[in-house]
This record gives structure tokens, sequence and C-alpha cells, in this order.
């Protein structure tokens, strides 16, 4: 069979391929550019081909970024999403509860990050911090500035803060699409709560749960606003999360070539593990 | 299977109800018979559902007594009252397979596994979806999707009634008719008592032993489809059965004359009414349609297939009448009333008519 050839059709798909390749392409391609070249500075670039590559793979520092991110990812995952499910469940479905919950859910994702940064570095100061001072007279030692595990305990905690309401938000819009046939369809089969919740409630916000855990994760592997608010990484480089590594290597030490070759790495990681979740998800949900 | 007693039931939604208005089921007293397959009639908004979801314990009613068998149950949770209902849209549990959707109630009941199984295995015989067991139950039709959920009320061999709100709004015309006679046999054969809420007339009068018309939070005639189409109660039960529903005329009456305007219309009795509005009320099918009669002026012939219907003009009043499919209007067309079908009406209720 011929195939018809219309090459106008090439003139209503140019403005956005324009577009993509200002707003994406062209920027993305600049990186590429920096990252197989080395500077001295003057706009005198050389030849440099894998080199920025091979020494990021081959790097402590690179790694460490790595899991610690991979972990707090986990972390705030395995946090989040169940207790945004707890929350959600236990919301109101009508009266004048609805509008007040759902105000006081959005209230956290409203405040810009820099600002939940500073609430929480301010918060969990044990000199003034309304946190920190009172779990110091209770008499546990903690403080951000100096211990690791309380600076993760902290960031984790301000993470969950701001983000949690996400999944709530999210599942809640799934929860509320459920017809109130289906829970008196449940009653009259004598379905325990947690049959409810399990065959009703849980197959119905599979969708929304899936939107929530990839926002969630790409989010968190990209995090760096708060924790380098409240930390700055430290102390020692215990939160120094990839983003945070990566802006220390391009604007604190200009070294552009190795910043761009990590950039790179670092959105091929993203785009890898957010189709991995996808495919996983979505396969899952066709299985059944 | 039990006889449901419906004994003075007051529903309202407000929680301080004080005028009759502020109920929305007004007073409903009656008796389902065990093993009896009824429908609930009427438009949106009169009640039906409202009486439904009492029965199957989905609300509590504001007063009176609701009795399965003579045992109050008025308070008792729906699980409780093992009542199966089948809704508006197809409940299923669309992870679960065809086979567990329907083990499901079993299963809550902590019915041994090989019972359960036995269970299954008759009703999936029963809704014919044997070949499906295996099934994704989301991959199902809307149709067979309906059949599961009254197969999870089948399945419990306990149940004390099966009811239905409108189960086959979402369902194809041709499978209605489908559904609609294999739940007949399944009352033919299974004895359940059944209520079947609708406000399609066609379902009603097919699927029903009883018909329970209902308007405005009452129910305004229980009975048979012969009763309700002959002998309508109430003018409204005239207007919303059949198709098209009845003449209902303003009329005077004079002993065994009623005065239609300048035409005189011969009675078959002399109407026990009292003072008030009398209207005459006769269906479309008993209007004589030829050269005799009072004179009408025809405005439009609707040909519906088996018969045609014919509206027009007498005294002022739009009037139907239903002619044969190849009967043909008359050049000057008169009408007379088969007195077969008159009945009076004082202030919208039925009169009887003496000698």
């Amino acid at each position: 069979m011929d195939k018809t050839w219309n090459n106008k059709a090439w003139f209503l798909v140019l403005p956005v391929l324009v577009l993509v390749a200002f707003s994406a392409v062209i920027p993305l391609m600049t990186v590429v550019n920096y990252s197989v070249q080395d500077t001295f500075g003057n706009n005198v670039f050389f030849w440099a081909g894998t080199e920025w590559f091979e020494e990021l793979l081959h790097s402590d520092r690179f790694w460490e970024a790595m899991v610690r991110n991979l972990i707090f990812s986990f972390i705030i995952l395995a946090i989040e999403v169940p207790l945004g499910i707890f929350i959600a469940l236990n919301m109101p479905k009508k009266g004048w509860g609805v509008p007040v919950c759902l105000v006081l859910m959005a209230l956290p994702l409203l405040i810009p990050w820099n600002v939940v940064g500073t609430i929480w570095q301010v918060f969990g100061r044990n000199d003034i911090g309304l946190l920190g001072y009172y779990i110091n007279a209770l008499g546990i030692d903690y403080n951000y500035v100096q211990d690791p595990f309380d600076a993760w305990v902290t960031v984790i905690i301000m993470d969950v803060w701001h983000w949690t309401s996400l999944v709530v938000l999210l599942c809640y819009a799934g929860l509320v699409s459920i017809p109130d046939a289906f829970y008196q369809a449940a009653k009259i089969d004598g379905a325990s709560r947690w049959a409810v919740f399990r065959y009703i409630q849980l197959p119905k916000m599979q969708r929304v749960l899936l939107i929530a855990v990839l926002l969630r994760f790409m989010d968190s592997f990209m995090i760096y606003t708060e924790p380098f608010v409240v930390t700055g990484g430290g102390p020692g480089n215990s939160t120094t999360f990839l983003s945070i590594d990566l802006v220390k290597t391009a604007l604190g030490q200009f070294d552009l070539g190795p910043a761009a070759a990590m950039s790179l790495v670092y959105f091929l990681i993203i785009l890898l593990l957010s189709w991995v979740f996808y495919t996983v998800m979505t396969n899952y949900d066709a299985e059944r | 299977m039990a006889r449901i007693d419906v004994n003075h039931i007051r529903h309202s939604y407000l929680p301080n109800p004080q005028k009759d208005s502020d109920f929305a089921l007004k007073e409903v007293h009656h008796i389902f018979e065990d093993g009896g397959a009824y429908a609930l009639l009427g438009p949106s908004g009169c009640g039906k559902t409202t009486l439904l979801n009492i029965i199957s314990g989905l609300l509590y009613p504001s007063h009176g007594r609701l009795l399965f068998n003579g045992r109050d149950v008025t308070r008792l949770s729906t699980q409780e009252r093992n009542i199966a209902q089948v809704f508006q849209f197809p409940v299923i549990y669309d992870t679960m397979t065809v086979y567990d959707n329907l083990a499901f109630p079993l299963r809550n009941r902590r019915v041994p596994e090989a019972d359960i199984d036995r269970k299954v295995r008759e009703t999936l015989d029963m809704i014919d979806l044997a070949s499906m067991a295996k099934k994704k139950a989301r991959g199902l039709t809307a149709d067979q999707k309906q059949k599961i959920s009254l197969g999870r009320g089948l399945v419990r061999s306990d149940v004390n009634a099966i009811l239905f709100d409108e189960p086959l709004t979402v369902i194809d015309p041709h499978m209605k008719w489908v559904l609609r006679s294999q739940l007949k046999q399944l009352h033919r054969r299974f004895g359940y008592t059944m209520v079947y809420v609708t406000h399609d007339q066609t379902e009603a009068l097919t699927f029903a032993d009883r018909v329970v018309v209902m308007y405005d939070g009452e129910i305004v005639q229980i009975g048979t489809p012969a009763e309700l189409f002959e002998r309508p109660r109430h003018t409204f039960v005239g207007y919303f059965i059949g198709s098209p529903g009845m003449n209902v005329l303003p009329v005077a009456l004079e002993g065994k004359t009623a005065m239609l305007g300048a035409q005189r219309i011969e009675l078959p009795g002399v109407p026990k009414a009292g003072a008030g509005t009398v209207e005459l009320g006769i269906r479309p099918e008993y209007v004589r349609l030829g050269r005799e009669g009072m004179t009408v002026q025809v405005s439009k012939v609707e040909d519906v297939g088996r018969h045609k219907v014919v509206r027009a003009n007498l005294e002022g009043r739009e009037i139907a009448a239903v002619i044969g499919e190849d009967d043909e209007v008359p050049a000057e067309p008169k009408v007379r009333f088969d007195p077969a079908g008159i009945n009076i009406y004082a202030d919208s209720w039925r009169v009887e008519m003496g000698a």
C-alpha cells in the first residue's frame, strides 16, 4: 500500500519543535558540550573526551552522595506514602471539616522551599529554636549542626512535614471518587474494615498512588534547597545529596566539565529510575 | 426468605422534621409477603430508594418499625439483617476474579472453604457465568458485572430478601430483557422475596406480581399490573402507567351522566363522589375514534409501530386515543368513551360507581 506523504505536516509541528529546542534541547547540549571539554578560564576550551565521566564514576564522593540520596528517598517514601494514605482515610468526606482539612493540608505545599528550610533551621536550633531547645530541655542530646544522625532526622522530618500533604491530597482525591454504593455493598457483604481498604479503597487509589510515588521519588532525589538551608550538606558531608554536591562542584569550585558530566549522569539516573518505577507499577496493574 | 413488614414507617433526612413536606417518606405501611416479587414504581424523588435503603438497613427510619418474619429489625445493622442488594451501578471488587467476588461475602462470614466452593459453583451456574469463574471481574461487560452483584446475594443461602435499586439502568436494551427474564426464572425456581425499585413501568410490570406505586413519599396504589392499568386508584397512577398515560378531564356530575363542557357522557353507574374537583379518567385504549360521538379536532397522529396514537382536542382539552396500525382517521372525527374504561376521580382519588 502506498503511504500518503504530506510534508506540510512538518509546519504544524515546527512551533513545538522550536519551543522544545530552545527550552530543553539547546541548554542540554551546552551541558553535553561542557562535559567533554576542559577549561582554564578566559573562554579557552580543550577537548577532554570522556575524561570527566571516567573520573566521576571512579569518584567516591559521587557514589557516597548517590547512596545517601537513595537512602533518603527510600526513607521518605516509606514514611510519606503510608502516612499519607492513613491521613487521607481519616479525613472527613463531607461537612465543614472538608474545606478545613484541605486548607490545612495544602498549607505546607504553598510555602517556598527555602522558607521551609529556614523555618526548620530556626525551629531545630538548640539555643533559640522551639523544637531544639525543648528536646534538649527534656534531656535528649539533640544538635543537628554537629551530630549527623540528628541532621538526618531533622531533614527527614522536614521533608515529611513539607510533602506528606501531597500524598494525602492525591489519595483523598482517589478516595472521594469511590461511589457510596461500594461501601454499602461491602456492608451487605459483611466486609471488615481491612477488607474494605484492601479490596475497594486501595485498588481505587492505585493510579494516584503511582503518581504520588513518582513525584515524591523524583523530587526527593533532586532535593537541594531545604537541606542546603538547614545543614548546608553537613555536618561534614553527611547530608550532602547529589544536587548539593553538584552545586558545590559547579559553582563552588567552578569545575564546569566535571559538573556537566555529573549533571548528565544525574539526569540519566532519574530518567532510568522513574522509568523503572512506572513500568513496574503499570505492569503490575495490567497483570491483575 | 422472609415476610417483610413495613410498619407505619416515616423518614426524613432533616434533623427536626415538622411539616409533612419535611418527610421523604410520609407514611408507609405495607407487608411484603414471603416469596413475593414486588416492584416499587414511581418517579425520581418519590421516596422509593429511601424505602429500599430502610429495608436493607443502610438508613434507619425516623419513625415506625420494620419486621422480618415478625421479628423487629428496625435498629439492626445491614449485616445482621442478612439481605442482598443490587445497586444501580454494578458494584464489583475489580481486583478479584469472578469466583472470588462471589466467595467474598461467604469468606467474610468465615464459612468453611469447602462449603464456599460448593455454593459459589452453584451460584455461578444460576447466573450463567460458570465459564468466567477464573476471569478478572473488571474485564466483564456491564450486564455480567450486574449479575455478579446479584450473585453475591444469591450465594448466601439464608438471605431474607433480595433488593434491587434500578439495576438495569446501565444495561443495554437487548440485555435488559434477558436479565429480567433470568431474574423472573430465579424467582420462580427459588422463591426469593424480591423488591425491585424502578421508574420504568415496563420493567415494573414485567418483573413483579404486585406493583407498589409511590408518589411524593406515599404509596398510592398496590396491585397487579392489570389492576393498575384498568382501575388506577389515583390520577397519578393513571398518568404514570401506560403510554400514553390516562386522559384526565374535569367534569361535572349529573347522576349517571358526566358533563364535559357541552358534551354529555353516559357513565356505567352513579359515582359516589362528594364535593370537590371531579375528574373523568379514560385510557387512550378505551377512546373509540369513529364517525359518531363527540366532535374532536385531530392535531397529530403518531405512528409508534404496533399502533397509532391520535392527539386531539375535545372541548378545549388535549386527549389521546389509540387506534390500530391500519386504521385511518375519519374525515370528520368523533370520539366515544367505552364505559368499561371510565373511572371517576374526586380530588384525584378514584370513587366507586353504584348501579
